[in-house]
């Protein structure tokens, strides 16, 4: 049963074409203007690049009294990114695009105390499917459907404003 | 043929030659013009039949669309497009299936509902009630499924969302739900993959089980709004006193009811198709596009209870695998339904007070939970969605404590039928 259930069963995982298409890609930042964000494709999965001001930096200490996680134990994330800024250089945040709830894409509600989300809106990304908030560094907020922190790829700076996602010291490309 | 005769049929000609070959007369009697069906079918009665009825339509439409579909993520949506604008009358055989989806889940729920008032699920409609419950879980499937197939930005995230759902799963969840995309996002691989299940496997299954039903419902005879067991009071000639032929009593019947959906239907089919974006959502008019989610993701209207049951309950310890737990369960329960009611008797009819607001309550939490899956979250309507999940499992959980205290009346011996 097994023996023949096996290959119709394996038949359903990624393909050797699939896996070639996830490689890892590279970015361009060094263009990218102070407070604003450039999302790319990796995986289909959207990943977001933001280049935080020192003002968005400041927002991330605002945002901890709301957050669930915010030493980012539970959550997906290289070793290198788990810290307050999520990330290896604070300047440079890179997160999955991808609500840790149900796998809808959170919009940038970066200004604080955006009438759209909450007046005491300390600034971050709101999910429109299920209401989760996360903070300026994808912090997950308390008492939201979403379970963790928004997942950070493996990622390595190639150069100054060069990132590659999908590749790091320990998962080489 | 000479004086032989094989088989059990006396008929002559054609007809008899067959016969002698294929039981078509005998199965003709046992399940058609000598299938007794208790006289006091109400208007109740009339959606197990239309079910069938849109089954077809359903099976008919599907192929013809797969005739100028194409089930690839470079080509679906425009395809799609294609058969609506280009192909003759590709755009009425579309609007019949989409259309007939929504249909199918109406009858169904109201096919449902009349099994909890009359309590037709009860001994010895087990099995029945469980082959139905597994033809309501196929079709679930094969709808979820069929929604990814136009490729639009709802299909898309609504494709994400419910396989998402097998990714909350601890431990095994992620590698599962990549296991069920064939890739690491909904992709090209996945939408491929939903077109064989959609178009093959499931109605393979599908058909299978209406036939099963339809012949464990044959075997121990329809229930009726009395609740009453007709086999138990037979005449003379063999047959229940109070059971008249289905055919051609309860096909003319079938067919006036017939008659009255095709009218209700085709006016949507004709003059509403998209029902308000009920049906088909206004998302939905624009391609997939795995960047850019719709700034409010809702299921079809008849996936909306389950979903606001979803939404209800929050993550915790981690992990937020209790909503699923919670809407796979409000499921799961149906199929526990025969075990659950220990009253003494079946119909609503004889039923105390207690079972009929228990009956009232559970549907207006599972209309309230459908309006609440169907809105954007927001913080009253996650209190009603709570209130009303609670609802909504306090009717089958309570039941075996609350089936058996309520008060009933005595049931007739007879069938209530008042001739016209």
């Amino acid at each position: 049963m097994v023996f023949v259930a096996t290959p119709f069963l394996a038949s359903w995982k990624p393909s050797a074409r699939a896996k070639a298409m996830g490689a890892p890609i590279e970015i361009d930042v060094s263009k990218l203007e102070p407070g604003s964000m450039l999302k790319v494709e990796w995986r289909g999965k959207p990943v977001w690049v933001v280049r935080r001001t020192p003002a968005m930096l400041k927002q991330l200490e605002a945002a901890v009294p709301f957050l669930a996680d915010p030493a980012s134990d539970g959550s997906v994330q290289p070793a290198y990114a788990k810290n307050e800024a999520r990330a290896i250089k604070p300047e440079y945040l890179v997160v999955l695009g991808v609500c840790t709830h149900l796998g809808c894409s959170p919009l940038p509600k970066f200004e604080a105390a955006d009438v759209t989300v909450s007046a005491d809106w300390p600034g971050g990304f709101y999910c429109p499917c299920h209401g989760s908030k996360f903070d300026l560094s994808g912090r997950v907020f308390k008492g939201v459907p979403a379970p963790s922190n928004l997942a950070v790829p493996p990622y390595s700076f190639v150069s100054d404003g060069r990132i590659l996602v999908g590749a790091d010291s320990t998962q080489p490309a | 043929m000479g004086t032989e005769s094989y088989g059990t049929s006396q008929a002559k000609g054609l007809w008899g030659w067959i016969n002698a070959r294929l039981p078509l007369d005998k199965m003709l009697k046992e399940h058609v013009t000598e299938y007794y069906a208790p006289k006091n079918f109400n208007y109740w009665y009339l959606f197990g039949s239309l079910s069938l009825v849109v089954l077809v339509i359903q099976l008919v439409t599907g192929i013809f669309l797969t005739m100028n579909y194409k089930p690839a993520a470079a080509e679906a949506f425009a395809s799609v497009e294609y058969i609506m604008r280009d192909v003759e009358w590709g755009w009425l055989i579309r609007y019949l299936h989409s259309t007939g989806a929504s249909a199918f889940f109406i009858v169904v729920y109201l096919h449902m509902f009349r099994a909890l008032m009359y309590g037709s699920y009860r001994s010895p409609r087990e099995l029945l009630w469980i082959f139905g419950m597994l033809i309501y879980l196929c079709l679930m499937a094969e709808a979820f499924m069929g929604y990814l197939l136009p490729w639009g930005n709802m299909s898309y995230w609504g494709a994400q969302v419910i396989v998402s759902l097998f990714g909350t799963i601890p431990v095994i969840g992620d590698s599962l739900s990549e296991w069920i995309k064939g890739d690491y996002y909904i992709s090209d691989i996945t939408l491929n993959r939903f077109f064989a299940l959609h178009v093959i496997a499931i109605p393979l299954i599908l058909v299978f089980l209406v036939v099963a039903h339809i012949l464990a419902l044959h075997e121990v005879g329809s229930n009726n709004p009395d609740g009453i067991e007709i086999k138990k009071n037979k005449g003379p000639d063999g047959h229940p006193v109070d059971g008249i032929p289905f055919h051609p009593y309860m096909t003319v019947k079938d067919i006036f009811g017939l008659g009255m959906f095709l009218l209700v239907f085709c006016g949507i089919v004709f003059f509403a198709p998209t029902f308000g974006g009920m049906f088909l959502e206004a998302p939905n008019f624009d391609q997939a596009n795995p960047m850019q989610t719709p700034p409010h993701i809702a299921p079809v209207w008849y996936f909306t209870p389950f979903y606001a049951m979803l939404r209800a309950v929050p993550s915790f310890a981690g992990t937020q695998v209790w909503g699923v737990i919670v809407m796979f369960g409000a499921i799961a329960l149906l199929f526990f339904l025969p075990w659950l009611d220990r009253s003494p008797v079946k119909s609503i009819r004889y039923k105390g007070a207690i079972t009929k607001v228990a009956l009232a309550l559970f549907v207006v939490s599972f209309v309230v939970l459908a309006y609440c899956g169907m809105k954007p979250p927001s913080p009253v309507l996650l209190l009603a969605s709570r209130v009303f999940t609670a609802v909504y499992f306090a009717f089958f959980l309570l039941m075996p404590w609350y089936s058996k205290i309520d008060s009933t009346k005595p049931v007739p011996e007879r069938v209530t039928y008042h001739a016209h």
